[in-house]
């Protein structure tokens, strides 16, 4: 790839000068932002604030769980519903807190981060595009995420039933979210993912429009890079996936405040349906939140082993079909609903199908590395750990793929083994490796390798030790969404405590990372990574001019 | 221009997405209707069960034993039970049951009543010809009414891999209260 490139640099130049470099004043800039780069940078500031606090709720639940019998929740109950606060409102505290830590690392970490972060930096980049295609649609779907956020947080102190706050699930499903929880917290936390939804949607519109229109000349389709792929599949499940969601929840909404019965057998509904719709959603949700990690780890395996990536429109496509295929598998998450076998069967091998894609996206990784000179920086660290973790739980998905299998594991920890695999390890791990690939480039900065490696290798322990007991506690049948366990449990969970703890310890090096490399990193080069940096980032400065791309590169 | 143009095709894409999930209410009682998924049973008629005994299919094959299950919603001061608990009867052939409702409260109660079938699987084969289904039926203080259900399973029953286990049906009734001015239900 020939490129051409203008910047020049220049700082504090009048206001009449208009180089590529000039920067508006602070409250423009960040409040009134239209710049992809630093909408880009104000996501993933958000989605690691959202992250430490959903991760500090999973801390909570850590805690309480690293023995049986009931320690602090009681105690934090009474910090929440007061000092009379009963065993019930306990209880309710605990399904508050599994709500708010499902809600918020899906809609408030991962998807801001690895989306509105990673997607709004590197996509215009990666094509061409001085920027994105819609700017000040931009702010708008960063700006929607601010108030959901902030009325998902507040329905915590407002009454859901049992006691304060939303205590439903991620999954909100009725009659649990209909009849069985009074009060605002549930309207609230409905609004919130109106609200976030729609700022996912209008994001998703910039990003197809960006794509389809933008690409500098010569930048084929077939010529993209596979993270541009990855988030152009996913805009288009956020598209087909999200208006699904706003209107099941519509409907949970009007059931609970106007007297319909769209769920409610009462009045002829069918809470099933809720439920048909959730996942219908909720399943392209799941690509939605870990192709885009696809696209990261494509880039960065590619980038250090000097090769470029192993059957590039096999990737791409394999993408295209595990979104295409991932609409017709919900059901698989509702096996123990009652289905006749032929539907079961149809599910478990619809489902099984989606392994297909996937392992072409394996091989291709292992492939991209074969025969590569490869170079075992952090980045590259992460995305290994991140191909073998998302493919552990990938395995223990095509298990649970199976419906008469699901009859037994259904709603035990080996779910939540599974998903916490493919998600808080697989697309966790590919956020933290775009992290390090681009920190150099979004902040011109070096951080320090050393800390990079130390906190790949205790965070790789202390999440493993946290999740991997969970398969033994599911297959012994520890049902999920419980904060007391009979005493057969107790060892396994003690482990994933203790593993929790290392985690957080491994968080708290990155966090280090971050503040040594600002106060002492090295100035970073243009491209840090070498000849297999072959995107259009590494052409341009680090940090990039305030503008690129004013004189568009050429791609042959 | 080309931006807007791609922009609007997305946001009517997302828009006609939003009315997929709206549609898919009378689309999924469609759906359940045609298939007797999850349960749902099926309408029949005198002349399909004239059909039926035509084509020498009634009264054949296994017995089956159809329970009958009732029940009434939190706060509904009616008493709700069927005259029989269980009948045995063979495909294809008409048979009646009796469901007693009584208002056992000092004022009139107006309910209406939601059925199923359970195993699911046996929905599609349980055909009734009339019932109480949907229907509002508003009892005055203590008044007692008998209701009944006329069914069949349908031949056809036997011939399903998927039901060739099923000994027994459950027809499951639920009263529910219908919200009304007065009505303390």
């Amino acid at each position: 790839m020939s490129t051409t490139i203008t910047a020049d640099g220049g700082h504090g130049h009048a206001h009449d000068h208009h180089d590529a470099d000039h920067k508006p004043g602070f409250f423009a800039r960040w409040f009134l932002s239209t710049n992809h780069k630093d909408i880009g940078t104000l996501y993933l500031i958000f989605a690691i604030t959202a992250g430490v606090i959903g991760g500090a709720i999973s801390g909570l639940m850590r805690a309480e769980l690293a023995q049986p019998g009931i320690q602090y929740l009681h105690l934090w109950a009474q910090w929440s519903d007061g000092p009379t606060a009963t065993l019930d409102q306990a209880y309710h505290l605990w399904n508050v807190l599994i709500t708010a830590h499902g809600l918020i690392m899906v809609f408030f970490m991962v998807m801001p981060a690895i989306i509105g972060g990673f997607g709004n930096w590197f996509v215009p980049i990666m094509i061409g595009a001085p920027d994105m295609a819609f700017p000040r649609m931009n702010n708008v779907s960063f700006w929607l995420l601010i108030p959901a956020f902030l009325l998902l947080l507040g329905s915590s102190f407002v009454p859901g039933g049992t006691g304060n706050g939303a205590g439903t699930g991620w999954t909100v499903y009725a009659p649990l979210s209909t009849s069985g929880s009074a009060g605002p917290a549930v309207d609230l936390a409905i609004l919130s993912l109106h609200i976030a939804g729609a700022g996912s949607i209008l994001g998703a519109v910039n990003f197809i429009t960006t794509i389809f229109n933008m690409r500098a000349p010569g930048m084929t389709l077939h010529k993209m890079p596979l993270f541009v792929w990855s988030v152009l599949v996913t805009a288009f499940l956020l598209l087909l996936a999200l208006p699904v969601l706003a209107a099941a929840i519509t409907m949970l909404l009007t059931d609970r405040n106007f007297g319909t019965t769209f769920y409610d057998a009462a009045g002829g509904g069918d809470p099933e349906l809720y439920q048909h719709l959730f996942w219908f959603f909720g399943h392209p949700e799941v690509y939605i939140m870990i192709l885009p990690g696809f696209g990261i780890v494509s880039q960065i395996i590619s980038t250090f082993s000097r090769k470029p990536v192993f059957g590039y429109l096999g990737m791409a496509y394999a993408m295209v079909a595990i979104g295409v295929v991932g609409f017709v598998v919900w059901a698989h998450h509702m096996f123990t609903t009652g289905m006749t076998v032929n539907v079961k069967m149809y599910f478990t091998a619809a489902t099984m199908v989606i392994a297909v894609p996937t392992g072409v996206k394996i091989f291709s990784w292992i492939a991209t590395m074969w025969g590569g000179s490869i170079s075992f920086k952090t980045p590259m660290v992460w995305a290994l750990g991140f191909v073998f973790l998302f493919t552990v739980g990938g395995v223990t998905g095509v298990v649970l793929a199976n419906g008469g299998v699901d009859d037994n594991m259904h709603d035990t920890y080996y779910v939540v083994a599974h998903f916490h695999y493919v998600l808080s390890l697989g697309a966790v791990f590919s956020l933290f490796a775009g992290f390090y690939y681009w920190f150099p480039k979004m902040s011109g900065r070096m951080y320090s390798e050393f800390l990079g490696q130390l906190h790949f290798w205790v965070f790789f322990i202390g999440v493993n030790l946290l999740f991997f007991p969970m398969h033994f506690l599911g297959l012994s049948g520890m049902p999920r969404r419980i904060p007391d366990y009979p005493q057969a449990y107790a060892y396994w969970n003690g482990i994933a405590s203790h593993g929790y703890e290392i985690m957080a310890v491994g968080v708290l090096i990155f966090f280090i990372n971050i503040i040594w490399a600002f106060a002492a990193g090295k100035k970073a080069g243009d491209n840090p990574w070498g000849e297999g940096a072959t995107t259009l980032e590494w052409t341009l400065s680090s940090p990039p001019p305030y503008h690129q791309f004013e004189t568009l590169p050429v791609i042959d | 221009m080309k931006h807007g143009r791609t922009a609007k095709i997305a946001l009517a894409v997302a828009f006609l997405m939003f009315g997929v999930g709206f549609a898919s209410v009378p689309l999924y009682r469609m759906f359940c209707q045609a298939t007797g998924f999850g349960g749902t049973t099926m309408r029949g008629s005198e002349s399909e069960l004239a059909a039926i005994a035509a084509g020498g299919r009634a009264g054949t094959g296994r017995q089956l034993s159809i329970r009958f299950d009732s029940n009434i919603a939190q706060g509904m001061p009616w008493e709700f039970k069927p005259e029989q608990r269980i009948e045995t009867v063979r495909v294809g052939q008409k048979q009646m049951a009796i469901f007693i409702a009584r208002n056992l409260s000092d004022k009139p109660v107006t309910g209406r009543a939601t059925f199923n079938v359970t195993p699911d699987q046996s929905g599609a084969y349980f055909a009734k010809i009339q019932c109480f289904c949907f229907t509002e039926q508003t009892l005055q203080p203590g008044q007692e009414v008998r209701m009944p259900v006329l069914y069949y399973i349908d031949p056809k029953i036997l011939d399903d891999q998927d039901n060739k286990d099923v000994q027994e049906i459950t027809l499951s009734y639920t009263f529910y209260p219908v919200e009304k001015d007065g009505n303390q239900g």
